[in-house]
């Protein structure tokens, strides 16, 4: 073989690094710079007077409170529900558990959308009916609170726990609780002692993935909060860059904010990355036998319908308020009959320019985000896992970047970057929308095209070159086949998220790239609760069904292999 | 007295019969190896024993008292049988370390700190794990984690100890030496062992007896040497080494190879057990005599020098046998003609296998 100092590796490896370096590393780093550096001199100590501003101070104290309120709720019920369906004899174990994953495809703005007509302090509906009932003076129930934020993000936020544990509990070597009970131990001792301190890094997993979630959520807050003027960091930082109309101070100030969401975000990974890679926990399967059940016996029937109900509260409840709501005439009529009508519906699809563009900007963005990100993924987890080129762990270290950076973050990087400051300017075009998404979901594509390459052994494309084949033929016959599931699946792992997203695109949208996202927050700010609820009830039908197309792909994919 | 008896025992998945109707005594102090293919009952009726899985029928006692009985749908529950468990994936705790891992099932019964201390040393000792006890077992190899599966399984000195397949997961070598830790910890304390294993030279090895299980049917019981010697059928005779079978026809009374008279008639009398015109006889590799006249006709096929063995392929009719001679023997070269004696042979009525 001939020498060479410059191969197609080299040039992947080079090409990979430009992308994250433009995509993610630049735009973050702008924010640092912004935030710590007045006129080309590090300046930390303006930058700590500007958080010890009192709101940016409370917003900080509300952005600790709800991550943790959020984080300790989500990890009791997740692990509790976990348990029930995957360690006792409940019935309809295996429906419940698929009615416990639904609240993880319902955006969690529109859970708050619903959730504020319902228990708004004076308008709640529910509130209402409770105070007309018992002649009360007072409403019962205020979502809008810092309690009422952390409610309704645990709802939507739980499932990260639940997957972890009931996923590590059916992974888990049952002989390891039957070592136990012939060692004399009763049920409850092996869960305290044995069950429950296995499953702690799995807890822990999930429980830092709600911290790092509900710390970088901007809707549920946005919605329930900002009226109250209940801010915590994501929403700080929208309210600085609008209020202000992009003056020097607030956007030292948003980006200051950003500093602590992606330190926090980058610890909260760290920890992660710590507690899963201790080796004193792995719990690996030994023959696939039935784990031990705990019989609930009388209280069988009991918990089944407290779960049935928790599932009719947190998903069915606010689900058919959303419908409801928007086929209302005008907000604030009473649900009857006379009062419905679907003109609501074909007004928001095909009349108002505004909705209609909205639900269009969704649809385009996010195919070709999810398509472009998917591709940038496959080249990039290709360079970092199966080549061996001196450089890479530059790459290594970029490719965890996108893991780390909140949405509100991403925003705000890409408008320091493209705003006319490099010679581009994005600024109110879609494109700038574009360029963010794909620094949003990068982190999705490099997980799961990197797991799909990973699966592919290095001996099968040499195997190929064995029989002949070039480098490209192994790669476009071998190896291209048999990632090819895990490159659907980032597709679709960007697509569905991306056509509901609001934490970015609030910071990003101009008068004509309004997403439905966007429109529906905007819609509700403005007062038009009707025709948010209209428009969040068909972004609903779409999500339901983009889901079962996955799962139609997804499935028609295994039956074929 | 720990004798074990299991009478009339069945137990169902679906439809599916894992175990029939089986029947059995396990003696005080015995080491008792059920053996037997994947998927035959073995590992089932070693849950049943331990208490993990309920009988669809039969009965389980454990001296004079009745661990389990389908009738009167009693099962004492698998923390009361004061067993000793070794399972096949170790099932040691990966957040413990060795110390309070063997220390568990004393800290169940509820004894003095003091007890534990000296039962748990003592249990650690009797394992060789002393100088490692306070490791975790994330950074100990799979033979140690074995050792500490024994030493918890010891720690409470159970009368009768449960293994299910607890040397499948070492290495040859180390397998071989846990099987004599094994037995030697048997001499020291005395209790019952019942050793579940589908590897036969394993079961040999160990066990005073033991039984051969095929499709949840009791196939024979019996010592090693009884099992090995005299097979109660072509399955056990399979099962238990390395085996020829060759079907024979009877004509004029005498026994010929079926499909191939020119090889002449066998010259050993007929074994005990062949009943009929057709039957199979049964030999092993060691037990078959090579010279260069006389005796059944056949070809080598094949000579493979194995070290001490030399291993020939040697075809008789449509049939091709397995026969080991000693290295330092006549040697006979691929393609040449020889005849074959049987020192030693057994006769089945069965035709295969099924």
């Amino acid at each position: 073989m001939r020498p060479r100092r410059f191969g197609t590796a080299e040039l992947l490896l080079l090409l990979s690094i430009l992308i994250l370096v433009v995509v993610v590393a630049i735009p973050i780093l702008l924010i640092f710079w912004n935030a710590f550096v007045v006129e080309g001199k590090p300046d930390f100590l303006r930058a700590l007077a500007l958080l010890k501003e009192p709101d940016t101070l409370e917003a900080l104290k509300n952005s600790l409170v709800i991550a943790g309120g959020t984080t300790v709720l989500s990890t009791i019920i997740g692990v509790f529900f976990a348990w029930l369906v995957s360690r006792t004899d409940l019935p309809y174990k295996g429906t419940m558990k698929v009615l416990f994953l639904v609240p993880f495809m319902l955006p969690s703005f529109i859970g708050a959308l619903a959730w504020k007509i319902l228990l708004s302090p004076r308008g709640g509906h529910i509130n209402r009916l409770l105070m007309d009932l018992f002649h009360l003076e007072d409403p019962v129930f205020n979502i809008m609170s810092l309690g009422g934020i952390i409610a309704v993000e645990t709802m939507y936020l739980f499932p990260f726990v639940f997957i972890q544990v009931s996923g590590a509990l059916e992974r888990m070597d049952p002989t390891l609780e039957e070592a136990a009970r012939i060692s004399g131990a009763g049920l409850f001792t092996i869960t305290r002692r044995i069950t429950l301190p296995l499953m702690m890094p799995s807890i822990l997993a999930g429980a830092l993935l709600v911290a790092l979630y509900s710390l970088a959520h901007f809707g549920v807050p946005a919605i329930l909060g900002t009226e109250r003027n209940i801010f915590i960091i994501p929403t700080k930082i929208y309210e600085k860059i609008y209020a202000s109309g992009g003056n020097f101070e607030a956007i030292r100030t948003g980006t200051m904010l950003s500093s602590i969401l992606v330190l926090s975000a980058a610890a909260i990974l760290y920890i992660q990355s710590l507690v899963l890679s201790s080796g004193r926990f792995q719990v690996i399967s030994g023959k696939s036998m039935r784990p031990m059940v705990l019989k609930l016996r009388g209280l069988k029937w009991p918990l089944l319908i407290l779960s049935v109900v928790y599932i009719a509260l947190t998903v069915v409840l606010p689900t058919v308020t959303i419908f409801l709501v928007g086929t209302l005439k005008t907000y604030g009529l009473a649900f009857k009959l006379e009062n419905m009508t679907f003109d609501n519906f074909t007004y928001i699809l095909f009349k108002w320019e505004l909705t209609r563009d909205a639900i269009w900007n969704s649809f385009y963005l996010s195919l070709s985000a999810a398509a472009v990100t998917m591709l940038i993924g496959t080249l990039i987890s290709y360079v970092l896992v199966k080549t061996k080129i001196r450089g890479k762990f530059l790459l290594e270290f970029l490719g965890v970047l996108p893991f780390s950076v909140p949405g509100t973050v991403i925003a705000l990087g890409v408008i320091l970057m493209w705003s006319g400051r490099f010679g581009v300017n994005l600024y109110n075009t879609a494109w700038i929308i574009f360029v963010a998404y794909i620094a949003r979901y990068m982190a999705f594509a490099l997980k799961s095209t990197s797991a799909a390459l990973e699966q592919v052994h290095d001996s099968l494309e040499e195997a190929a070159r064995a029989c002949g084949a070039s480098k490209w033929q192994a790669m476009k016959d071998v190896v291209l086949p048999l990632i090819k599931p895990g490159m659907v699946a980032a597709f679709f792992l960007i697509f569905l998220p991306a056509l509901r997203e609001l934490t970015t695109s609030v910071l990003l949208y101009g008068p004509h790239t309004r997403t439905i996202g966007v429109a529906i927050y905007t819609l509700n700010e403005d007062g038009e609760t009707v025709y948010a609820a209209a428009l969040a009830a068909i972004a609903l039908v779409i999500i339901v069904l983009g889901q079962l197309l996955i799962k139609r792909v997804t499935r028609a994919k295994i039956e074929s292999a | 007295m720990a004798t074990v008896t299991l009478s009339h025992v069945t137990k169902r998945f679906g439809g599916v019969t894992a175990v029939r109707d089986l029947g059995l005594e396990i003696r005080d102090g015995e080491c008792f190896s059920l053996l037997g293919p994947s998927g035959c009952g073995k590992t089932t009726t070693l849950r049943m024993l331990a208490g993990f899985e309920d009988l669809d029928e039969g009965e389980i006692r454990v001296g004079d008292r009745v661990f389990s009985n389908s009738a009167r749908r009693y099962y004492l529950p698998p923390e009361q049988r004061d067993f000793g468990m070794v399972f096949q994936a170790f099932a040691v705790w990966p957040h413990l370390n060795i110390f309070d891992n063997v220390a568990f099932p004393l800290q169940i019964k509820g004894l003095s700190r003091a007890d534990i201390q000296a039962k748990t040393r003592r249990a650690l000792a009797d394992t060789g794990l002393l100088k490692v006890q306070h490791a975790f077992p994330g950074e100990l190899s799979g033979g140690e984690k074995q050792r500490i599966a024994l030493a918890r399984a010891i720690a409470i000195n159970p009368q009768v100890m449960l293994l299910d397949e607890p040397l499948s997961n070492l290495d040859p070598k180390l397998r071989e030496e846990m099987r004599f830790e094994i037995k030697d910890l048997q001499r020291r304390l005395g209790f019952t062992i019942v050793f579940v294993t589908h590897d036969q030279a394993e079961a040999m090895a160990i066990s005073d007896r033991m039984l051969v299980m095929r499709d949840g049917v009791l196939q024979q019981v019996g010592s090693p040497i009884e099992i090995y010697e005299k097979p109660s059928s072509r399955f056990v005779f399979s099962f238990i080494g390395l085996s020829n079978f060759l079907p024979m026809e009877d004509r004029d009374g005498r026994s010929y190879v079926q499909g191939a008279p020119e090889a002449g008639p066998l010259e050993a009398p007929r074994p005990t057990g062949a009943a009929g015109p057709t039957w199979t006889l049964a030999s092993r590799p060691t037990h078959i005599d090579l010279s260069a006249e006389g005796g059944l006709r056949g070809t080598v096929l094949r000579r493979v020098y194995l070290g001490e063995v030399v291993e020939y392929r040697v075809r008789v009719g449509p049939h091709e046998l397995r026969i080991q001679k000693g290295a330092r023997d006549q040697v006979f070269e691929e393609g040449a003609p020889v005849g074959l004696t049987f020192r030693r042979c057994l006769g089945y009525a069965e035709s295969s296998e099924s």
